[in-house]
């Protein structure tokens, strides 16, 4: 599967990761929706870390879409909230 | 949009990336020939590719503008020390006091500087090496839009238009977004240089010689006040250091006026070890005083009996004068 970090790159993890990573998106959905700044920050850095160390970053020539996308390390909880409407963030 | 209702358990990383895929689908849906697909987006890439490029060295330039002020302030400060130590070996306490007010606030501005600068570096970098990433992505496309053009049909190729153009166009995004990010704290960099430049101008940074801004120097007295207090006491420090060292010499110029403000910097200059045998901070009794370093300097002062004009001084004279940026 493929995830990748908003302004860092795409990484290749394995699906048994998944899980763990889920569990953890849950908790960065719910910090999102509920408001909660220390507990969205919490949950994005440790998303983040968790990709990185189980990832293998995918080599720049290789064009794929990626499965799960995470928002870059510095985000705010507002920049992600745009990023989940269609007409957020995203340029073009 | 579609992902609306399952959304809530859909987690925030599949919510994103259905996003960007939703913005890529849209843009094949207006495509009649896929093929032409592949040369649209080629352009768009190429544009891509060179204004990531130009955002690289728009951050660059903001940065060096940054070092630069960030010199100047450090001159700024260096010189202000100076005078102040000057204006005190003269007796001028007062003037001393101006010269560390102003020192104090460019070392304020100056460490403002510090933490953008480090700042506008990281971004500097991440956006060369987006920059890296996205080329070499160009021409990965670039590869698969020339096979998929000689091999397949128009009908065929659609498949695989669709899973290149979705890979560069999620890359696109994220370039675009990063560009926008360092955009705007290169904005926000800008306007405080801006702002800086303009302080400067105003003169409240600027050496005693300088032009004046009396308002930004009354209140650069104002906040930096506690500033000024342990800077005077650790200047008058030396100073006596100094004077003891030159007890001998001969010359009556300086003191009574300074010993007025001494009373509150008394604690402070017994942290430092070098006068901490001392029992007050400026040797009352020594009368003559030798300039320690560059007596040459000291005419900038014309050390007549007049010294610097005080009531030219910013809120130590009299009426308040306009600066003349």
């Amino acid at each position: 599967m493929i995830v990748r970090i908003l302004g860092e790159g795409q990484f290749r993890v394995d699906d048994d990761v998944a899980a763990e990573l889920n569990q953890l998106d849950t908790e960065l959905e719910s910090a999102v929706e509920h408001s909660d700044e220390d507990k969205f920050t919490t949950a994005l850095a440790s998303l983040l870390a968790q990709v990185r160390a189980q990832g293998a970053p995918l080599p720049a020539d290789i064009l794929e879409a990626s499965d799960l996308i995470l928002p870059h390390e510095d985000s705010s909880m507002d920049e992600v909230r745009k990023l989940l409407t269609d007409e957020g963030l995203i340029p073009g | 949009m579609y992902m609306k209702g399952t959304a809530a358990r859909m987690g925030v990383m599949k919510r994103v990336s259905l996003v960007f895929k939703a913005k890529a689908n849209k843009a094949l849906d207006k495509m009649e020939d896929p093929r032409e697909t592949l040369d649209y987006s080629y352009q768009r890439q190429l544009e891509l590719l060179t204004k990531v490029r130009r955002g690289v060295a728009d951050v660059a330039t903001s940065r060096k503008r940054v070092e630069l002020q960030m010199n100047q302030l450090q001159q700024s400060a260096n010189k202000l020390e100076d005078q102040a130590r000057k204006a005190l070996s003269m007796g001028r306490e007062d003037l001393a006091r101006e010269a560390l007010a102003r020192k104090s606030s460019a070392q304020s501005q100056l460490n403002d500087l510090q933490a953008q600068y480090a700042q506008l570096q990281a971004e500097e970098e991440k956006l060369t090496v987006a920059s890296q990433r996205l080329q070499a992505k160009v021409d990965a496309f670039r590869t698969r839009k020339e096979t998929i053009k000689a091999t397949y049909t128009a009908a065929e190729a659609q498949t695989r238009i669709n899973e290149a153009f979705s890979g560069i166009s999620e890359e696109m995004g994220d370039v675009g977004m990063a560009i926008q990010r360092a955009e705007d704290k290169t904005a926000q960099m800008q306007a405080r240089a801006g702002a800086i430049d303009e302080l400067m101008a105003s003169g409240a940074l600027d050496d005693l010689g300088g032009h004046r801004d009396d308002i930004q120097s009354e209140l650069d007295m104002i906040s930096s006040g506690s500033d000024v207090e342990s800077e005077l006491a650790r200047l008058k420090g030396e100073l006596t250091a100094s004077q003891r060292k030159q007890i001998e010499g001969s010359g009556a110029n300086g003191g009574p006026q300074a010993a007025q403000a001494q009373q509150p910097q008394q604690a402070q200059q017994a942290q430092q070890p070098q006068q901490a045998q001392q029992p007050g901070p400026y040797a009352p009794p020594a009368p003559q005083y030798t300039p320690p370093q560059q007596p040459q300097q000291a005419e900038q002062y014309q050390p007549t009996q007049a010294g610097l004009p005080v009531a030219d001084l910013p809120g130590l004279g009299g009426e308040p004068q306009d600066g003349d940026g």
